[in-house]
């Protein structure tokens, strides 16, 4: 096949040594800007760029996709450790990770999140490899009502009953939706809800609302509990990934089915956040043990962390070959092609071959080194819990005003992180759920404009959601899974037997 | 790893020291690093050309201090603009500036204006082109009227990015060259409204070319008209048999519609004229650069300079431009 | 967490108030939603719903769920009465959290991050750590150098900074 051959030759311009030492370089920088929430990709990759013009474009866009490989990876230790998302698609890794390390998990708990990052993303990049052409084609088909039914089928297979009181549940999300709305409306281009104060024009952003309800919200709850991490583990056993490796083949059938929603997720583009709480979402409704998810179960680990790091590697996909960035680092990525005279575009696969299968041999390489350099960090971040309280809140409190301050450079945005926080204590302990909440902020936005998108090109007609079969199927897949657990405990109900135990 | 890293900073911090030992011409320079914002979001025109500038500034070593782009989008830019206005004399602070600047205030009532910053330069104006699916049997803008005049109101619909910006602008100019409404559905940046024309979501877009320029290469794009007074002035050829420079004016197509955008930097008003000078100078040498060159030739960019009171008499009659358009578009907020 | 009965009366904060609090400000959140989608327009035009349409529904959504939960409380009012939010000794080490917290972003904005962070970390150090002076200044001091280092020279991602950091050329 030629596609094999250009991948050898990839592999041939990739491997050199000075590029493999620019992998390393862009792992370890990827890493640390994905532990820091103050740092995106982005970030890294800007600031990179211009050191980067003295090397062949190839070098350059090797070193700078690595530090995006390191992001992904290093966006889910802090998730873990601290419940600080380091990387807006770690919040669902929050869920279950962070009480797997509250049980002294944590080392099993990032050997999962690091190997199913690499499962995804492996892949992802199988997939780029080879079915490129076709992904791109496919990509083209989605217009306003396909992002919308995509954005609906997020929603959909995430929302399910809870423990918590429903009209607590309902009331999170409305929050969520409410504060996602604050700001300037894309579709008409009016303010809302900013009731004329210039510091609500951005609107909420989500990293900030989650920086305050996880992270702080966390550290306010354990402040109450006394001045230690509650069943802090006292040793670090190295052997814990070859521990968690034995164990991971179990949950195939979860990882198979985050790597084709990532991948899905990505290329549409949905993007890796979403994809995250989709696979979540899926993994806890298909699970044996639905109840013990967001008690450290570690299935609930490794759906979110395959789907987002399917995601990020996949949304590189349309944009090398459409020139639309699935995500900001994507943008920044994209920005440097145009630097380098690389028009990303459908010809971009044909004209710069050796780029593009450089690229791709680099993707393959760099997950490879990441994974490696991640687990032999494992023991170490682990130790981290160690470090007394005393020392590490107020630490922990600092890196999250730098990460709430960093997203709009705006003081009045730390001031939320501090209410969010506070917002977050009261709500955990008045059982209401924070993951709708985020949920409904991170695709309040996005849904409502694309429904009003596609809304706009019907003429208002509402039938455009079933009008071919790609939405259509969408959407009535949404709608089955929406309501697959009412008709269950109809059923059950029916049979005359109790509904299914607090699921 | 890490000390290697260390190195290469070390090493480029070196080669800016020693570029600065050599007297400076300018009698002011930045004592600390410049924030230069970018009132739109990641990926979009501004930010790609902001991040331009900041790779050549460094690349060239033209200023002793980093350039630091931070993108301040909230609000349709109004978060950015209201970061310079408050930032009353502080020269360590430039902006870049699209259309939003005339725009933004009048279409969401945000208390800012042009005047409340200082002009530093224009770097150059950007183009607008009509852009349809190649697939469609449209060959010349006049096909394309004559099928909206023929339909009915609202069965042609314009992609464009933002709501009440440069894109809509120019739709509803298109309405009235027409006497037929375009249904206008606006998405977040120029790269996602090129491929859902490409995707035939829609049929037209009013795409810059630096947005739409990779699909026009692959055959999946065709520009109808250029929204200027005369055709580009770039010959070479970007596909096989067309440049920019072919691609006809509207107005000589029957169509009586031009728009360019303002790519120009702006600074907080209460600096100097030694402050201000710097900036001059600055951007004159990134202008002179050879990639400078390429860029704005691989965007089509218009290349007009423009300082001092050239540049704010242009701003001034710009501004009032705008007024007149958003006015009869109906797009001032109340 | 929230059912502990121990605490002796008058020393705890009780849930019965807290559900009622949070509830009627979640309605007035709706209520706020909803006054402003009516500026800019709630209704379903010809060409899709407008600006307010949704933002409408989610407040009157608010406010329902607002009321349900205060009024679901006030009906239990008497059956709840022992229910305990937190109790006063639980609360304190929580505002010596939340308290310090909300000085330190005050400090912020005055004074710059990295200043106030040396003096936000110094002060847990010394009066919840109960750590000696030496240590206390060895981290406070090297975690905002190391953050300073790593933003403002490495990244070059500015951050809030005071008169400190201005003597120094920042």
């Amino acid at each position: 096949m030629e596609d094999i051959g250009n991948l050898m030759h990839g592999f041939a311009v990739a491997l050199t040594w000075k590029n493999t030492v620019f992998m390393f370089v862009g792992i370890l920088l990827g890493v640390l800007i994905g532990v820091l929430p103050g740092l995106g990709g982005a970030n890294g990759i800007a600031i990179l760029l211009p050191l980067t013009f003295s090397m062949p474009p190839t070098s350059a866009i090797i070193m700078l996709s690595c530090i995006y490989w390191g992001a992904l990876f290093g966006g889910a230790i802090t998730s873990v450790l601290f419940n600080i998302p380091g990387e807006p698609w770690s919040v669902a890794t929050t869920f279950d990770g962070y009480p797997m390390a509250q049980k002294g998990r944590a080392g099993e708990a990032l050997t999962a999140a690091f190997t199913s990052s690499f499962v995804g993303a492996f892949f992802a990049i199988v997939l780029i490899t080879f079915l490129a052409p076709l992904v791109a084609k496919f990509a083209l088909q989605f217009g306003p009502p396909e992002y919308f039914a995509i954005q609906f089928l997020t929603f959909a297979s995430f929302v399910g009953m809870g423990r918590e009181p429903p009209v607590k549940t309902i009331a999170s999300m409305m929050i969520g939706f409410a504060l996602a709305a604050v700001g300037i409306d894309t579709v008409t281009g009016t303010l809302r809800m900013t009731y004329g104060l210039p510091t609500l024009l951005q609107g909420f952003d989500f990293l900030i609302a989650v920086i305050g309800l996880f992270g702080l919200g966390e550290i306010f709850l354990t402040m109450e509990e006394g001045l230690s991490f509650k069943g802090k583990s006292g040793r670090i056993d190295p052997k814990v990934v070859l521990k968690t490796w034995a164990e991971l083949p179990r949950y195939w059938a979860t990882s198979l089915r985050s790597c084709v929603i990532g991948c899905w997720m990505g290329i549409t583009p949905g993007g890796a956040t979403p994809a995250s709480f989709m696979s979540y979402g899926m993994a806890r409704r298909f699970a044996k043990r639905k109840e013990k998810f967001g008690e450290g179960e570690i299935e609930g680990v490794v759906a979110p962390e395959t789907a987002a790091h399917a995601a990020g590697t996949s949304a590189l996909l349309p944009m090398l070959t459409l020139g639309i960035p699935g995500s900001p680092t994507a943008a920044v990525l994209l920005g440097g092609l145009l630097i380098w005279g690389l028009q990303p575009g459908p010809l971009l696969f044909v004209e710069k071959k050796d780029f593009v299968w450089g690229l791709i041999a680099s993707m393959y390489l760099g997950n490879i080194v990441g994974l490696l350099v991640v687990l032999t960090t494992v023991p170490w971040w682990a130790s981290i819990l160690r470090i007394p309280f005393a020392i590490i809140a107020p630490i922990i409190v600092v890196i999250c005003a730098i990460g709430a301050y960093t997203v709009h450079n705006n003081m009045f945005d730390v001031v939320m992180m501090v209410v969010f926080g506070v917002v977050g204590y009261v709500f955990k302990k008045l059982k209401y759920p924070l993951a709708p909440f985020v949920l409904a902020l991170v695709l309040g936005d996005m849904a409502e404009t694309a429904f009003r998108q596609s809304m706009l090109v019907s003429g208002g007609n509402v039938g455009v959601f079933w009008s071919n079969w790609l939405v259509g199927s969408i959407v009535t897949l949404g709608i089955v899974i929406l309501l697959w657990p009412m008709m269950v405990a109809l059923r059950e109900r029916a049979r005359g037997r109790p509904a299914g135990t607090g699921a | 790893m890490k000390s290697s890293l260390r190195r290469t900073f070390v090493a480029a911090g070196l080669t800016v020291a020693v570029a600065a030992s050599f007297p400076a011409l300018a009698a002011w320079e930045p004592t600390k690093p410049v924030e230069f914002i970018v009132p739109a979001g990641t990926g979009g025109g501004a930010d790609q050309m902001a991040r331009f500038i900041q790779g050549v500034v460094a690349k060239n070593n033209l200023m002793k201090q980093p350039l630091i782009v931070v993108n301040k989008s909230g609000g349709a830019g109004a978060e950015g603009f209201l970061e310079v206005k408050n930032a009353k004399g502080d020269p360590n602070k430039i902006i870049i500036t699209l259309s939003n600047l005339f725009t933004t205030p009048l279409a969401t009532g945000v208390p800012f204006n042009w005047k409340d910053l200082t002009p530093v330069a224009m770097l150059a104006l950007d183009e607008f082109v009509l852009w349809v699916n190649a697939e469609s049997p449209y060959k010349t803008p006049a096909d394309y009227m004559a099928a909206i005049k023929a339909a009915d109101n609202g069965k042609y619909k314009m992609a464009g990015t933002g709501s009440k910006q440069e894109d809509q602008i120019i739709t509803v100019a298109i309405d009235k060259a027409t006497g037929k409404k375009l249904t206008y559905v606006p998405f977040k940046g120029g790269g996602d409204v090129a491929v859902q024309l490409v995707g035939k979501h829609v049929d037209s877009s009013v795409n810059n070319p630096i947005e739409a320029v990779a699909h026009w290469r692959a055959g999946a794009l065709r520009p109808l008209c250029v929204f200027d007074t005369q055709p580009m002035a770039y010959t070479a050829k970007v596909t096989a048999t067309q440049a920019w420079g072919d691609i006809p004016t509207c107005k000589s197509q029957g169509l009586d519609v031009e728009y360019l955008m303002l790519r120009g930097i702006f600074m907080p008003s209460g600096v100097t004229q030694d402050q201000v000078d710097f900036y001059v100078d600055l951007f004159k040498k990134v202008r002179a650069t050879p990639e400078w060159k390429k860029f704005t030739e691989d965007g089509a960019f218009k290349n007009t300079f423009m300082t001092g009171k050239e540049f704010a008499d242009w701003a001034a009659a710009a501004e009032k431009h705008h007024k007149q358009l958003m006015q009869e578009a109906g797009f001032i907020a109340k | 967490m929230a059912e502990k009965n121990d605490a002796s009366p008058g020393a705890v904060i009780q849930t019965r108030w807290m559900e009622v609090a949070v509830g009627l400000l979640i309605a007035l959140l709706g209520l706020l939603a909803v006054v402003d989608s009516h500026r800019v327009g709630a209704a379903w035009a010809e060409d899709g719903p407008q600006s307010g349409y949704f933002p409408n529904i989610i407040g009157w959504i608010l406010i329902a769920c607002g009321l349900w939960v205060a009024f679901q409380q006030a009906r239990r009012w008497r059956q709840d009465g022992a229910k305990v939010f937190v109790t006063l000794q639980d609360f304190k080490p929580v505002l010596a959290m939340v308290l310090p917290t909300i000085g330190y972003v005050i400090l912020i904005g005055l004074i710059g991050i990295y200043v106030s962070s040396i003096i936000f970390i110094a002060g847990f150090m010394l009066f919840q750590g109960k750590y000696r002076w030496l240590p206390t200044l060895l981290i406070s001091v090297s975690v905002p150098v190391a953050l300073f280092v790593l933003f403002e020279i490495w990244f070059l991602v500015p951050l809030p900074k005071g008169p400190v950091e201005h003597l120094l050329g920042y």
